[in-house]
């Protein structure tokens, strides 16, 4: 599989403060790849850098085989789509008119069927006339989500497989959300697309991606499969905490800190 | 929650802005009140000529008598550049604000908020001042068209200065871009404070006049300065509202959808700057058309700018027209300046705006 997007040596200061040094990555089409790390290690910078949004101090960032500064914002908003954290709409527009926001331009009827599939796929069908600043900040989010996934057919229906960044997309959702959004997101990577995205959730990372990407610092702490990654020794040293590693039954490792404490007994 | 099953299942054919109004539909009805309001406009006044004599007036019908040659001066040396005029300020002023407002992204935003309308208000009492003392007096008999020239001139220096200040290595600042705006409506204020100090009765009373805004002045010269202007902006209006409506998830987002977001940034300013200039160089100072109107609009229509803008051009129109025909009929044959009347509505409607977002914020 050929590379969607490729970071080479990725530096971004700000001020006196390097937000990240010299970071080299690859995803290819079809691949699934989550970043892992604590608060302040330069998580969302790589993403901004990677999502064109952001220009590296130094290093540069290809997007399919391309250096992303040459894009115009049109064209790159056909090859990549991006979910931020945390975004405020405040005017009253619908779920359904901020859905089709991630149209590119294309009317109502045009964009219609992929629409209404994206509300769909969130689970929003039944609010696509509420307005959104009315709804809960997971429904926003999904209701984001689904902008973001009509993009993203837009443009790979026009440019093949493309890449679909997410920072943080699971932060304000429930248990059953956060499973269905990681798995929209499998899915795009089933049919081709490249998928990085930001996850806090160790097990949810270490279940549906592909490979693991961990940033400490503001460097490449770790790159590799989860068998490589998950271990108790990289736990430590980048999260700071005790874990056991268990495997489930199908081999795939989960994690449990070991410094939480259950709540008291019931009396 | 039967609401939502139900609405879940409504037929896939129900696409995007479906619960809205059709835009067609909502254009029309705009410029069908528009119409009935100009009309309106056209009969009264201190001369009134009623709905009867308004053919022959306007030069519809064959009859000619006396009374048709007195109301056919009235209407097409007064009248009608005038209304023509008041349309297109508040047209102008509407989009203004409405374009100010999705630059942002806030819906209390208006031109006179970051300082446009005081550095024009400013040019403008100066040139008043300036063209009446020793040293302007060769250019008096020019003080009418110095007079809107100074105001679209310190209009477009106050947002040159503004874009200056708030902008760095190609990014503008939105939240610096409005923070400067009050700085520069406070210095521009004191400059007028300073003016109004040194300035005889006379002077004083043209200030003064021409900060409560009037259209009384209006010829067709000056209306024909408008309409380059608005047409120019109502097509840079279909070009920009893609682009605004992308903006309310926030800069970054907006970048991420596909707008050049600094391209987007300086193509409003510009054109907030040029509409408003414009305006209030002919009528003077107006307030609270620019967030009443979107506002309003807004909660019937809709946020999106496509329909918005060109809507806020025609709610505008149609408010502008209605004030100016009070401005000049209730005190007939004296005139209200329509600054007063726009603030004494506007002012109330502001205030409710934000005691519902209030009422909101605390939901």
């Amino acid at each position: 599989m050929s590379a969607v997007i490729e970071a080479r040596s990725l530096s971004k200061r700000a001020g006196r403060a390097t937000l990240l040094d010299g970071v080299g990555l690859t995803v290819a089409a079809g691949e699934m790849v989550a970043v892992i790390g604590p608060n302040g290690a330069g998580k969302s910078t790589l993403l901004r850098l990677l999502s064109g949004d952001l220009r590296p101090s130094a290093g540069e960032v290809r997007l399919k085989q391309r250096d992303i500064g040459s894009f115009t914002p049109r064209e790159l908003a056909a090859r990549r789509a991006m979910l931020s954290q945390h975004i405020s709409v405040s005017f009253p527009f619908t779920v359904e008119e901020v859905v089709l926001m991630g149209a590119g331009g294309r009317s109502a009827r045009d964009a219609g069927p992929l629409v209404d599939a994206a509300l769909e796929e969130v689970g929003l069908a039944h609010f696509r006339e509420r307005q959104l600043p009315t709804l809960s900040g997971g429904e926003q989010q999904r209701a984001h989500f689904a902008r973001v996934l009509v993009q993203l057919a837009c443009g790979e229906a026009e440019h093949g497989p493309g890449l679909l960044l997410l920072d943080e997309p699971t932060s304000s959702l429930d248990l059953r959300h956060q499973i269905d959004l990681v798995e929209a997101a499998r899915r795009r990577a089933g049919s081709g697309t490249a998928v990085i995205a930001i996850l806090h959730d160790l097990n949810l990372a270490i279940r549906f991606a592909d490979r693991l990407i961990v940033l400490a610092g503001g460097k490449l702490a770790a790159d590799g499969s989860r068998a490589d990654i998950v271990t108790r020794e990289i736990i430590r040293d980048i999260f700071e905490i005790e874990a056991v590693v268990h495997r489930d039954d199908d081999g795939v490792p989960y994690v449990l800190p070991q410094s939480m404490q259950a709540a008291a007994p019931p009396r | 929650m039967s609401v939502a099953v139900e609405t879940g299942a409504r037929s896939p054919e129900r696409h995007a802005g479906a619960r809205r109004p059709s835009t067609s539909l909502a254009i029309l009805l705009l410029i069908a009140v528009l119409a009935v309001t100009a009309i309106v406009a056209l009969t009264l006044g201190a001369a009134g000529i009623p709905l009867s004599r308004l053919p022959a007036a306007l030069g519809l019908s064959g009859e000619s008598t006396a009374m048709t040659a007195r109301d056919q001066l009235v209407l097409w040396s007064i009248r009608v550049p005038r209304i023509a005029a008041a349309a297109m300020i508040g047209g102008l002023l509407a989009a203004a604000g409405a374009i100010m407002q999705g630059l942002f992204r806030n819906p209390l935003a208006d031109p006179a908020l970051v300082g446009v309308s005081s550095g024009g208000a400013l040019a403008a009492a100066s040139a008043i001042v300036f063209t009446d003392s020793r040293f302007g007096e060769t250019l008096r008999f020019l003080q009418a068209e110095l007079l809107p020239l100074a105001a679209f001139a310190g209009s477009l220096a106050t947002t040159a200065i503004l874009y200056g200040i708030s902008s760095r290595s190609g990014r503008t600042s939105i939240a610096i871009f409005l923070l400067a705006g009050v700085a520069i409506t406070a210095i521009a204020n004191a400059g007028i404070g300073l003016l109004v100090f040194v300035a005889d009765d006379r002077q004083l009373r043209d200030i003064t006049f021409w900060m409560l805004g009037s259209m009384s002045g209006v010829t067709w010269t000056k209306a024909a300065l408008l309409a380059p202007v608005l047409v120019i902006g109502l097509g840079a209006c279909t070009f920009i509202a893609r682009g605004l409506d992308l903006l309310v998830l926030g800069e970054a987002d907006a970048f991420h959808g596909g707008v050049d977001v600094e391209r987007l940034k300086r193509i409003s300013i510009v054109m907030v700057s040029a509409m408003t200039g414009v305006a209030v160089s002919i009528s003077g100072v107006i307030g609270f058309v620019g967030i009443v109107v979107p506002h309003l609009l807004r909660l019937v229509i809709g946020p999106a700018h496509r329909l918005l803008l060109p809507a806020s051009v025609l709610l505008g129109a149609i408010l502008m027209v209605g004030a100016d025909t009070l401005a000049r009929t209730i005190v007939a044959p004296a005139e209200m300046p329509i600054g007063i009347l726009t603030a004494a509505v506007g002012a109330p409607v502001f205030l409710f705006i934000l005691l519902r977002q209030r009422g909101l914020a605390s939901l």
